[in-house]
């Protein structure tokens, strides 16, 4: 378990002043000349060797990504964008770090910006996040008037200028490319790769999209040292994590805690347990709606990290932890899902566009058993036949939950298919 | 050059192509929806997903560049497993109604259905429903067919530059639409129906008209312009049903403009199908014997002064230089090609044809149009213009007409005042020409035909001289024409002789009685009330203004009924072929010539087209030279003088209606409404 003084976020719950002043004495922006003097290459070498991947759901090593960048600014400027539009179901992390715990994440800006040598940021905000983004607004006008931000920023001799971008409510926004065109006022499809944003990213210029946890966390690592960060955790799985937990629990909650912790000590420590015991779960969602869920016999011994999660066929995606007892229709969950990537898949290419539609129809009949056995099998093959086909991930995001359902929950499946067959027989 | 492996066969490809492509080299067809040549690539079918090692998953080869030691794979079970995959996908909701498709038979995802497709379905759900969008009088719509492919928003987009297409929508919900329905307000929709790989997008005039396998496809030169575009004219018996263009990267690429396209529904309508003699007033049909009969009648004794003749816009080489003869034979010097009055000289071919020719617009980094609308005077040149322009054409500015061109002009003037201080240096825009590496100064009809087109051609070639655009290695010097026949007539020297009259100077000698006789081949495009008392024949193919003042009518053949040759505007030669004979009576026009000069009593010396073709080349050498293209001879043309103050007007007042053809079809004079309708909207 985390134990207090290896908190990085630690106004999480909002009991304290998240202005600048409260959040100096937090230990936001102490000093950060002395980060930004570690130079370009300095962070990024140390953001690697702090193990940190990145926040956002893929994983990806934080420090790696930066070292993407040019080494040199040519002809066309460097940005960074951060990813600040958190619409995944389940997920509000990054939400509760912009509202309470702004400084924090603005420095992780410059830092980062600094890092890859860009002189503007743009944070895209999901637009339904009205408060959070005024929060956002007045810490950033906070730290130009302390001279954090802007010209020579804190000093260190390094212009960077922060700009808040709402969106209008898009989950495929979030994408990073779909964010990219969204911020420059095109419709939010996402882009093919390559060419990546580190070559050609916003207008066209070298670019790095990051999640707001991994752009909040990068100050404190480099004050305390990528060992320390490294230190806690599992190999290649270090750090600390926001983790979202919501569902039937007793208390639902946002926890900082170290990766790798057990998943049930997770819920049983931090939210008061799943409704009715531990014995009444019937699964669990690890890692937000894109994510398999797990049947309670994974849960019992599985850990939070990327590895565990991925080697139980699941992942950790953003770590928000949806639970579910076993009052759950399963099947009706997973079929609100399949729904909400049918209306928020974006149209662009041929296997998301016409398969959520297709998945989400077949789910709402698997939902009343108004199918065959057969069409079980079928709907996992069109889940396979989008998986891996699409230009972005929401097409494997629409794909997996239903592949979890079909591999652990395909009994119930069937009982219902027949239990409705039986039924209309017997009338 | 990158090496790699496709399907075990190792191959060297060019640098920056897709794997797509190299896969076309290595000779392995790759099927593919929204993948197209000319357009920017979206990725977005996922038909062309190959599997290429160490790939986490198969890739889309239409967007993947080639890099060096790559190793592709497109015929494994992965391969072949997404794009059933996606071929299920894409007819889920696409509706089965084949039969009643006029896209079947030529529809690419009947045919790659074939090869990918079931023989049945495992979608028990509702298909999807999309209302149909009204695009105007061209293009149809069937939007529950549309695949999403997007070509048609790209072609908009990027080609023919107008933005007006996008999709609204997410998802399923996903609609190809005009966001406000409106008609497309480009000259190139035909195009839309060509690209759409499947049956949303399909003529509208060819609506239900015919089945693509019941038509004879003739290869043939389009005549609308003086691009000459490349063609194809399908057929069913007598009738030309559609025209389609051909592949030819030198000229049109593979766009045709809307007139091109679909001003065929004029060669049905108002066709002169027999001779004509005029009596008591009134045109009364008559056999040829008797239309010859009339005309030797009236030209015996009649002094070769007191006779002229004018070619039109469309005629081919061969009924020219017949009518060259005739009128030699005839001892007249009045002869003129140049209906519209334009003050080109046929003695230097550099000073009258588009010299860099059209592929010299890619390479052109500084561009002068002088009283030139090409959007409306050639569509498809302006298209590459406009392509020109996307990938970075350095200058563009206009001396003319303030017209949208699809892509941003500086306007330096309206007039000869303004070209005549550019050439003196006076203009920044001077500096940016005599800068550029291939400057092109393109010269429209409306800069040349006028009183004082001789001192501005004079000017545009000083202007040329001056920035250094003429030469060895780089004549960019064009005249831009629009009449398909006048290079042809110019190479053939339909000029007046020593002493002849041109075409102003014939109206006038018709108007002051000098003239007793004009022989107008398929010209129409003067002001027939100036041809005054004299006797007017008129061979052609449409009761057109000519007919209607002629005292004899001979009935010629439109431009899809004979084998004959055109010079476009960059003096390429081209032939086109027959796609159906002329109706009734009416014949080839060389032919018509032929025979009235054997009852005149002098015959010409040609009885085939082969001896005609000859007869060509012995006029001139570059007749034998087919479908190709070189600067012309340069020398001194135009002539120095005083410049009016008025300004250029483009001769093309209505793109849809230039030419007898296109006033004949009803589908020009939809169009002509809908884009009237389309104008007072804004």
């Amino acid at each position: 378990m985390l134990s207090d003084k290896d908190r990085i976020f630690t106004n999480l719950y909002g009991a304290h002043d998240w202005h600048l002043a409260g959040a100096r004495t937090r230990g936001a922006w102490d000093n950060t000349k002395a980060l930004l003097d570690k130079g370009h290459d300095g962070i990024i070498d140390e953001m690697k060797k702090s193990g940190l991947r990145g926040r956002g759901g893929a994983g990806f090593p934080t420090g790696l990504k930066w070292s993407f960048m040019p080494k040199e600014v040519k002809d066309r400027p460097h940005y960074l964008v951060v990813n600040a539009d958190e619409s995944e179901p389940g997920t509000c992390k990054d939400r509760d770090i912009m509202r309470h715990d702004p400084h924090l994440f603005i420095e992780g800006c410059l830092v980062a910006g600094f890092a890859m040598r860009a002189h503007a940021g743009y944070i895209y905000v999901r637009g339904e996040f009205y408060n959070e983004a005024q929060h956002l607004i007045i810490a950033i006008r906070e730290a130009y008037d302390a001279g954090f931000l802007g010209k020579n920023a804190c000093g260190s001799g390094w212009d960077f200028d922060l700009y808040v971008h709402r969106g209008a409510g898009a989950y495929i926004c979030g994408e990073e490319t779909a964010l990219l065109e969204s911020l420059e006022g095109k419709k939010g499809m996402p882009r093919l790769k390559p060419p990546f944003p580190a070559g050609s990213g916003l207008y066209g210029c070298p670019s790095t999209v990051n999640n707001v946890e991994s752009i909040a966390v990068a100050p404190t690592i480099l004050r305390r040292g990528a060992a320390w960060f490294a230190g806690i955790g599992r190999p290649n799985n270090t750090g600390t994590k926001l983790f979202c937990i919501s569902g039937h629990v007793n208390k639902p909650c946002n926890v900082e805690e170290e990766m790798g912790i057990p998943l049930r000590e997770l819920i049983d420590r931090h939210a008061g347990g799943v409704r009715g015991g531990w014995d009444n779960l019937l699964a669990v969602i690890p890692g937000g709606a894109s994510v398999p869920l797990l049947p309670k016999s994974i849960c019992n011994t599985v850990l939070m990290d990327f590895d565990s999660l991925r080697d139980q066929k699941s992942g950790l995606g953003t770590a928000a932890v949806i639970v579910m007892d076993k009052s759950t229709d399963v099947v009706k969950a997973i079929a609100r899902l399949s729904y909400f990537y049918k209306h928020e898949s974006c149209g662009q290419c041929t296997p998301c566009r016409e398969g959520t539609g297709w998945m989400w129809r077949v789910m709402e009949r698997m939902v009343t058993g108004n199918a065959r056995i057969e069409e079980i099998d079928a709907l996992e093959d069109v889940t396979k036949q989008v998986e891996g086909h699409t230009i972005c991930a929401l097409g494997d995001a629409a794909a997996w939950p239903i592949q979890g359902l079909i591999r652990h929950f395909r009994p119930e499946m069937e009982r219902r298919i027949r239990a409705r067959t039986e039924k209309l027989a017997a009338e | 050059m990158p090496k790699m492996k496709i399907d075990g066969v190792e191959i060297e490809v060019p640098a920056g192509i897709t794997v797509l492509q190299a896969c076309e080299l290595a000779g392995v067809e790759i099927p593919r929806f929204c993948y197209h040549e000319r357009l920017s690539i979206a990725g977005n079918c996922r038909m062309c997903l190959v599997e290429q090692e160490k790939a986490p998953k198969p890739i889309a080869s239409c967007a993947m560049p080639v890099m060096d030691n790559m190793v592709i794979h497109t015929n494994t079970p992965l391969v072949q497993k997404a794009r059933k995959g996606v071929m299920e996908f894409l007819l889920i909701n696409h509706p089965l109604d084949c039969p009643i498709c006029d896209q079947g038979g030529e529809c690419d995802l009947q045919d790659q259905a074939m090869g990918y497709g079931f023989d049945r379905s495992r979608y028990h759900e509702n298909k999807r429903a999309v209302p149909d969008k009204e695009l105007g009088p061209l293009v149809k719509t069937s939007m529950n067919r549309c695949i999403h492919c997007t070509r048609c928003i790209r072609f908009a987009t990027e080609v023919a530059g107008v933005e007006e297409l996008g999709a609204t929508g997410r998802g399923e919900s996903m609609e190809v639409t005009t966001y406000v329905e409106h008609a497309l307000s480009t000259e190139l929709a035909g195009n839309l129906v060509d690209l759409c790989p499947v049956g949303a997008l399909t003529s509208k005039p060819y609506a239900f008209e015919a089945r693509s396998w019941e038509l004879s496809k003739t290869e043939s030169i389009d005549v609308m312009d003086a691009l000459g575009a490349s063609i194809r004219i399908d057929t069913r018996g007598a009738q030309v049903m559609r025209v389609l263009p051909r592949l030819n990267e030198d000229v049109n690429e593979e766009w045709i403009s809307d007139k091109t396209r679909h001003a065929i529904d004029g060669l049905r309508h108002q066709r002169l199908d027999r001779p004509y003699v005029r009596s008591g007033g009134k045109l009364v049909a008559a056999t040829w014997d008797e239309a010859f009969g009339a005309i030797a009648r009236r030209l015996k004794g009649l002094d070769g002064s007191k006779i002229a003749a004018i070619a039109g816009d469309q005629c081919d080489a061969e009924s020219m230089v017949a009518l060259k003869d005739l009128m030699a034979s005839l001892g007249s010097v009045n002869i003129d090609c140049r209906q519209d009055g334009a003050k080109l000289e046929a003695a230097v071919r550099g000073g009258y044809i588009f010299n860099p020719g059209i592929r010299g617009i890619d390479s052109a980094d500084a561009i002068l149009l002088v009283g030139s609308n090409p959007r409306w005077e050639s569509t498809v040149l302006n298209a590459r213009l406009r392509k020109r322009y996307l990938a970075g054409a350095g200058a563009i500015a206009s001396i003319g007409p303030a017209v949208d061109l699809t892509y941003p002009v500086e306007r330096l003037g309206a007039g000869p005042t303004t070209l005549r201080d550019l050439a003196e240096g006076k203009l920044s825009f001077f500096g940016k020409l005599k800068a550029a590496k291939h400057p092109l100064i393109i010269v429209g009809m409306g800069a040349l035909a006028r009183e004082d087109g001789a001192a501005v051609l004079a000017l545009a070639r000083d202007l040329a001289v001056a920035v250094n655009a003429v030469r060895d290695d780089w004549n960019g010097f064009a005249v831009l024409h629009t009449a398909a026949a006048r290079v042809g007539g110019l190479d053939l020297g339909l000029v007046p002789g020593a002493g002849g009259r041109d075409t102003a100077g014939i109206l006038e000698g018709c108007s002051s009685r000098e003239i007793e006789l004009v022989y107008l081949l398929a010209a129409d495009e003067i002001d027939m009330k100036r041809l005054g008392k004299a006797f007017v024949i008129y061979q052609g193919h449409h009761g057109d203004a000519g007919a209607h003042r002629a005292d004899v009518i001979l009935p010629g053949a439109a431009y899809t009924e004979k084998p004959g040759t055109y010079v476009n505007t960059e003096g390429r030669v081209q032939l086109g072929q027959r796609a159906g004979f002329p109706p009734g009576d009416a014949r080839e026009d060389w032919a018509i010539l032929r025979a009235l000069s054997e009852q005149l009593g002098n015959a010409l010396p040609y009885d085939t087209l082969d001896q005609v073709r000859a007869r060509l080349v012995a006029v001139n050498r570059s007749f034998a030279a087919l479908d190709q293209q070189a600067p012309g001879a340069w020398a001194n043309f135009g002539k120095a003088g005083l410049v009016a103050e008025a300004p250029f007007v483009s001769p093309v007042a209505n793109f849809y209606m230039t030419c007898p053809i296109s006033r004949a079809s009803k589908t020009m004079a939809d169009c002509t409404a809908s884009r009237a309708q389309l104008m007072a909207a804004e």
